[in-house]
């Protein structure tokens, strides 16, 4: 079982590796794709064993767990691994015709490569401090690539972004040496028990705290997502798309997995924390969006409102709310990824990213315009798209905890999101454009076209195809769910596993 | 501004960090160290050459580019990660020779990529920050 875990890491790192050596030839992009393309095979074969055996766990280097590096693969962690793999082939294409000699050299590639390594390393470790080091190879790769973008302003984005991750990582490295200190042990399923009788249940709380705020920091809950928008705007707008889908979930699915396997002792206190938390970051986040003028930085703070309805489900703990946030996890990455690639088209195509500067996309590619709507109409929450059906979930579960104001909350969100998704119509796709000329789709080269519009098509289709036929999706999500609530089998697999 | 006080003290530590990282690399063998730690002691040596002498000079004394040094490293890494699979172990799996006195091993090759990736990740990061300090003005 180890090697079908392991060999979706290391796929990436070779690619990495390859990428590397060839960043002064031409080629380097189609060896991403490749990679990205193995990458995604390794990833459906991952999904395919784990529907079939249920939980897979596999020890790194054949120490037995809890010594060793534990890797495992439950539902979440092989659909998240799964989705990481298509964003990763779509922005791979995507970023062929965006990414020019220059920053290649610089190794963007690569780092686009270790990024994706990172993530999925993040999503299928079984280890605290193993999850600390995705952490850091994130961190590394995603400051090389924040900062590959040249300009003054990127580079100010990338040292906010650094400082305050850094910040979150130490708080991170101090958790898990607490919790180290207080229980022998990192390995998370061995965790679970051994957190559970712990004598001193007030400690366990404080580190539980300490996580919540390290990964709060990552996932961009309020009051620590203020890194986000200072960052996510300047970039190449693949790296954009790529942070906007992957890098908080990973945030995220911390936070889920960390809440629903070890500390759960406390539920009153620390999930309590986490509804207020939620609820405040869809608020902000949706403010802080009608706020803004500019494209991406509108999409930036709505990447901050939805992380507060995944949040949301894992904060109320009912089974249909977590089935909610494993639902609006995957639908989410696929809308948000796909919403900056629009962005990036329509800087093309009309020279910029304000929208008071921009205009006549409409008229220009109307093509164009149905992959904004889908992705945004989604974001919004309209049937019969994928985000109707994650709202649902999430609202529903509200009402039947008797949350009445949190499900107001989130459905008066959902409205002034579509809001700011109006004034992007308006602004960007209906009105005619101010510089006094017509943007045309042949001011992108045909291969061009071809690399982004495909990519994007295909993740709008995936959007309306989550949306229309939602079922085993949900059912999917339902099992996840299942799994997150009674970790049983993943403790008994993954402390039994044999190399 | 070059100072021969900070040059010549640079030359003489060079040597210095080198042994030092080299020391710290092959104790972490059984002991706390091992190649992370031990290529940021080595990346300080020439981090030190480059405030001292400009980064023309360190990479005169690096001969190499740090990228293909990094990459190499990676290389290194995972040719003992994946090499497990020929023996039929988990990945990352130490394969050993059994040579009498000297307990070679697959274990010894990925602490040594590590080792070379982290010296060529972090000059070449701090490169591209001189570079780009200049460019900037």
């Amino acid at each position: 079982m180890s090697w079908i875990l392991a060999l979706p890491i290391l796929t990436p790192f070779i690619g990495a590796g390859a990428c590397l050596f060839l960043r002064n030839r031409k080629g380097v992009g189609w060896i991403s794709v490749l990679t990205a393309l193995a990458s995604l095979g390794l990833a459906v074969r991952l999904l395919a064993t784990v529907i079939d055996h249920g939980v897979i766990a596999g020890q790194v280097s054949g120490w037995p767990a809890p010594f060793g590096i534990t890797l495992v693969a439950d539902y979440l962690s092989a659909a998240m691994v799964l989705i990481t793999a298509i964003i990763g082939l779509a922005t791979a294409l995507w970023a062929m015709a965006e990414i020019g000699p220059t920053s290649a050299r610089l190794g963007w590639f690569t780092l686009f490569q270790t990024l994706l390594g990172g993530v999925t390393g993040a999503f299928l470790t079984g280890d605290l401090f193993n999850l600390y080091v995705w952490f850091e190879v994130l961190l590394i790769s995603s400051f090389g690539l924040l900062a590959i973008g040249g300009s003054r302003s990127a580079t100010d984005g990338a040292v906010k972004y650094v400082t305050l991750n850094l910040i979150a990582t130490a708080l991170f490295l101090c958790a898990a040496g607490l919790t180290y200190g207080a229980t022998g042990t990192l390995n998370m399923a061995d965790l679970h028990g051994k957190v559970a009788a712990h004598p001193d249940q007030g400690l366990m709380t404080v580190i539980a705290i300490l996580f919540m705020l390290a990964f709060g920091m990552k996932a961009a809950v309020f009051p620590l997502f203020f890194w986000l928008p200072a960052s996510y705007h300047t970039p190449h707008y693949a790296v954009s798309a790529l942070f906007a889908g992957l890098l908080t979930k990973v945030g995220v699915y911390a936070l889920i997995r960390v809440f629903t396997l070890i500390f759960t002792g406390d539920q009153g206190w620390t999930h309590e924390i986490l509804l207020w938390c939620a609820c405040l970051t869809m608020v902000t986040g949706v403010l802080g969006a009608a706020a803004q003028s500019d494209f991406r930085k509108i999409l930036s703070f709505h990447i901050v409102s939805q992380i507060g309805y995944m949040v949301l489900g894992l904060a109320l703990m009912t089974p249909l709310a977590l089935v909610g946030a494993v639902f609006y996890l995957l639908h989410h990455i696929i809308v948000k990824a796909n919403l900056f690639l629009v962005a990036g088209v329509s800087r093309r195509l009309t020279g910029g990213s304000d929208l008071a500067q921009i205009g006549g996309l409409y008229r220009a590619a109307p093509f164009l315009a149905v992959l904004f709507l889908i992705p945004a109409f989604s974001l919004a929450g309209f049937p019969p798209l994928s985000g109707f059906w994650a709202k649902y979930l999430l609202v529903r579960a509200a009402l039947e905890e008797g949350a009445w104001l949190v499900a107001g909350i989130a459905l008066m969100v959902g409205l002034l999101t579509i809001y700011s998704m109006t004034k992007i119509w308006a602004g960007a796709f209906w009105k005619p454009h101010p510089g006094g000329y017509e943007p045309v789709l042949a001011q992108l080269s045909p291969r061009a076209r071809v690399l982004m519009l495909t990519p994007m098509a295909v993740l709008a289709a995936m959007t309306v195809l989550i949306g229309v036929m939602p079922e085993p999706f949900v059912t999917f999500a339902t099992t996840a769910a299942q799994q997150l609530l009674e970790p049983d089998a993943y403790i008994r697999i993954v402390l039994g596993a044999r190399p | 501004m070059r100072s021969p006080i900070l040059a010549t003290g640079a030359r003489l530590l060079l040597p210095l960090f080198l042994g030092f990282a080299l020391y710290i690399l092959l104790r972490g063998h059984n002991a706390p160290g091992g190649g992370f730690i031990a290529g940021l002691i080595a990346a300080l040596g020439f981090a030190i050459v480059i405030f001292a002498d400009g980064p023309e000079a360190a990479r005169r004394m690096l001969r190499i580019d740090p990228r293909s040094l990094g990459g190499i490293g990676l290389v290194c890494a995972l040719i003992a990660g994946g090499g497990a699979a020929l023996s039929g172990g988990a990945p990352f799996q130490g394969i050993w020779l059994d040579l009498p006195v000297l307990p070679l091993s697959t274990v010894l090759l990925f602490d040594i990529g590590v080792f070379l990736a982290v010296i060529g990740g972090v000059l070449a990061l701090i490169f591209a920050l001189e570079d780009s300090g200049k460019a900037g003005g």
